[in-house]
């Protein structure tokens, strides 16, 4: 096996191909989008006969484009994250970790309050049978568009910073948690609990000794889903407070401005961001696992 | 731990639950209700509710009737208590007190009670599925209930919490601006969006299904997609495609999309070798393999995208228009009510999404079952 098939064979080539088709699309759709408003620019200027490589170069460099280019992207990236200042509020790192802490505290709340929910679902049959029916049905409900009314709401009332947006990330956090508890904690097979009856283990011992272990693998699966739900909460929540700060705010801005480098950017930001969080679960989950004797 | 000390324990919980419930009212009779004067005994109608939820409380406290139409008395009776408790608070809206508060107490006891014995019941067949539908709707009705009493009692401002009977009364006296919002925002952008999302993530996945490589590049890249914020997406979509749905239904293809792709392809690997191989020695094509065996047998991750996809594609749509859009539509109505302060409007609006949402899904999940009849998790 030549070593070029073998890396066909895994998943490097293949998704370095896809990446680098995905970017090349995107120069192509920049270029064809960008074009109109470029030939009126030259009309405007009488310029006459523009060589298509100006043409070329020059759908690439504008100031407020259709589409951006990825290498315009980067720069203003590169501009915003290692040029600016971190205190500064043009600096995408300040904004960032804005986004991130309403993330990370509602990522908090949502999963302790997700895995509270579980275990007393787990624990008591009404609550089974009266809200797990509702826990589901809340999922159908699109929370995230009373988000802006939570917000204004609250508020309204003088409870202003971090918390109600917090909350929507954890509405959205919750969810997923809870589910995959329930069934994480359900997983014990019902030899392992008549093992624990014969060592005449209470409720709480056979929780901690049996259910949680159990429970660790379902958990972090749906931590990871979690997290990404909670970040997708934080940006919305960062909408309606008039575009102060914040990844959300960056993104109403540009698109009150017209300014698209700038749309762009706070997208791939929290893009990498989602990435990194859900990096970062994954990580924990394979070290505790791992402790555990539970990694394969 | 032993069934026995499990039924003991279960009961404890119930008695704890009805003579508190005695407590709490006998303790409502003495304290006054709402400010500044009126005491259970001066209002004939709080007096029936406390004096019921007491008498309940004891029979079952005793022991008395532990049985059906026991149980069954026992919700009848919280029933009538909370509808002339929330009669009562709408004369004095804004005045509860100590008394109040030991009646809604009271009543939240016996409903408990109500519902813990409604989960006991072992029915057969049909009337057990009826008695787990009815549990939850319960449970429903009763936090509606709290709401109700809880912001009319205490005087909560509409702008902070309108309650219930508000909210319904806006809700079918703005029925026509209501249908309009639903006719922009679902029938428009997101029944539209959902169905060429769905569609187009769909048919990629038949063809990156076909060439090993694509699908080994597409598949990590799909799912990382997938967890990405994709209605950050929304300004951009807003922008090319104008205020109107086309860009909302946009957003919708592009958030639908990538859940759908990611779940068909790895539904269309879900088939056993040996299943493959018997349609091999049945010397059928590549085609039909791909209609008789691997498409059935994706059908429950297919249609686990198209659960997600149907949530998403709501939430898309409403997000997309807090970034513009002409004057109609729910998420339009949501954002501009808010500033007006109109919350009860804005509550009508969530009520209505929520049921577009839930029948939505139950749609599709009720298709599924039909659909996928042959799966375990259907079947058992």
């Amino acid at each position: 096996m030549s070593p070029l098939s073998r890396l066909a064979a895994g998943t490097t080539l293949p998704v370095v191909t896809v990446v680098i088709a995905i970017i090349a699309i995107w120069y192509v759709a920049a270029v064809a989008l960008n074009a109109p408003f470029q030939r009126d620019t030259y009309e405007r200027a009488k310029q006459t006969d523009v060589p298509f490589s100006q043409l070329l170069s020059d759908t690439l460099v504008q100031k407020r484009p259709v589409l951006p280019a990825p290498h315009q992207v980067a720069t203003e990236i590169w501009q915003t994250t290692v040029e600016k200042k971190i205190t500064s509020k043009r600096s995408l790192v300040f904004h960032a970790w804005i986004t991130l802490s309403t993330t990370l505290l509602g990522f908090l709340i949502g999963t302790s309050l997700g895995v509270l929910i579980a275990v007393g679902i787990v624990h008591s049959g009404v609550l089974d049978k009266s809200l797990m029916p509702w826990v589901i049905a809340s999922q159908t409900i699109p929370i995230l568009a009373i988000a802006p009314m939570i917000i204004v709401v609250l508020n309204a009332v003088g409870i202003s910073g971090l918390l109600p947006k917090a909350m929507i990330s954890t509405y959205l956090a919750f969810f997923p948690v809870t589910v995959g508890m329930v069934k994480g904690l359900r997983s014990p097979e019902i030899i392992h609990l008549d093992l624990m009856h014969t060592y005449s283990a209470s409720r709480l011992e056979t929780f901690f000794k049996l259910r949680l272990p159990y429970a660790l693998p379902f958990l972090f699966t749906s931590m990871k889903i979690g997290i990404a739900a909670s970040l997708v909460g934080a940006i919305i929540g960062e909408l309606p407070t008039g575009a102060v700060a914040g990844l959300g705010a960056r993104l109403l801005a540009g698109s009150y401005y017209g300014q698209t480098v700038q749309i762009w950017s706070a997208l791939i930001m929290a893009s990498v961001l989602a990435g990194c969080l859900v990096g970062m679960i994954g990580l924990i989950e394979k070290n505790v696992l791992k402790r555990m004797g539970m990694a394969a | 731990m032993t069934t026995a000390t499990r039924q003991q324990s279960r009961l404890t919980v119930s008695n704890v639950l009805a003579w508190g419930a005695v407590a709490l009212s006998a303790l409502a009779l003495v304290t006054t209700v709402f400010n500044p004067d009126i005491t259970a005994l001066s209002n004939p109608t709080l007096a029936v509710a406390a004096v019921l939820l007491a008498i309940l409380g004891v029979r079952f406290g005793l022991g008395f009737a532990h049985n059906k139409v026991g149980d069954v008395a026992l919700g009848i009776v919280t029933a009538l208590a909370s509808g002339f408790l929330i009669g009562a608070t709408s004369a004095y809206p804004g005045a509860a007190t100590t008394g109040f508060f030991c009646l809604m107490f009271a009543a939240w006891a016996t409903a408990w009670l109500f519902i813990e014995r409604l989960a006991t019941w072992k029915l057969k067949g049909n009337a057990g599925k009826l008695v787990n539908l009815i549990i939850p709707i319960l449970f429903g009705a009763w936090i509606l209930v709290i709401w109700q009493l809880i912001t009319v009692g205490l005087g909560v401002p509409k702008v902070l919490l309108p309650a219930p009977a508000d909210i319904w009364l806006r809700l079918i006296n703005s029925v026509p601006i209501l249908w309009a919002d639903f006719q922009q925002t679902f029938l428009k952008a997101v029944i539209i969006g959902y169905v060429l999302g769905c569609g187009s993530g769909f048919l990629l996945a038949i063809a990156v299904d076909r060439i090993p490589f694509l699908r080994r590049g597409l598949m990590p890249v799909g799912n990382l997609v997938s967890a990405l914020p994709i209605v950050g997406i929304a300004p951009i979509m807003v922008m090319w495609f104008g205020f109107d749905w086309p860009s909302k239904a946009a957003v919708v293809i592009i958030m639908t999309f990538f859940p759908m792709l990611v779940n068909t392809v790895s539904g269309l690997a879900a088939s056993d070798a040996m299943q493959r191989d018997l349609m091999r020695t049945y010397a059928s094509s590549d085609w039909q393999t791909l209609f008789k065996l691997r498409l059935p047998m994706a059908m429950p991750f297919i249609f686990n995208a198209l659960k997600i996809n149907s949530t998403l594609a709501l939430i898309g749509a409403i997000v997309a228009e807090f970034f513009g859009t002409p004057i109609v539509g729910m998420g339009f109505r949501i954002s501009t009510e808010v500033g007006r302060m109109n919350v009860d409007m804005v509550w009508a609006e969530i009520a209505v999404a929520a049921l577009a949402g839930s029948l939505f899904y139950g749609a599709v999940a009720l298709l599924e079952r039909t659909v996928t009849f042959w799966h375990p998790s259907v079947r058992g």
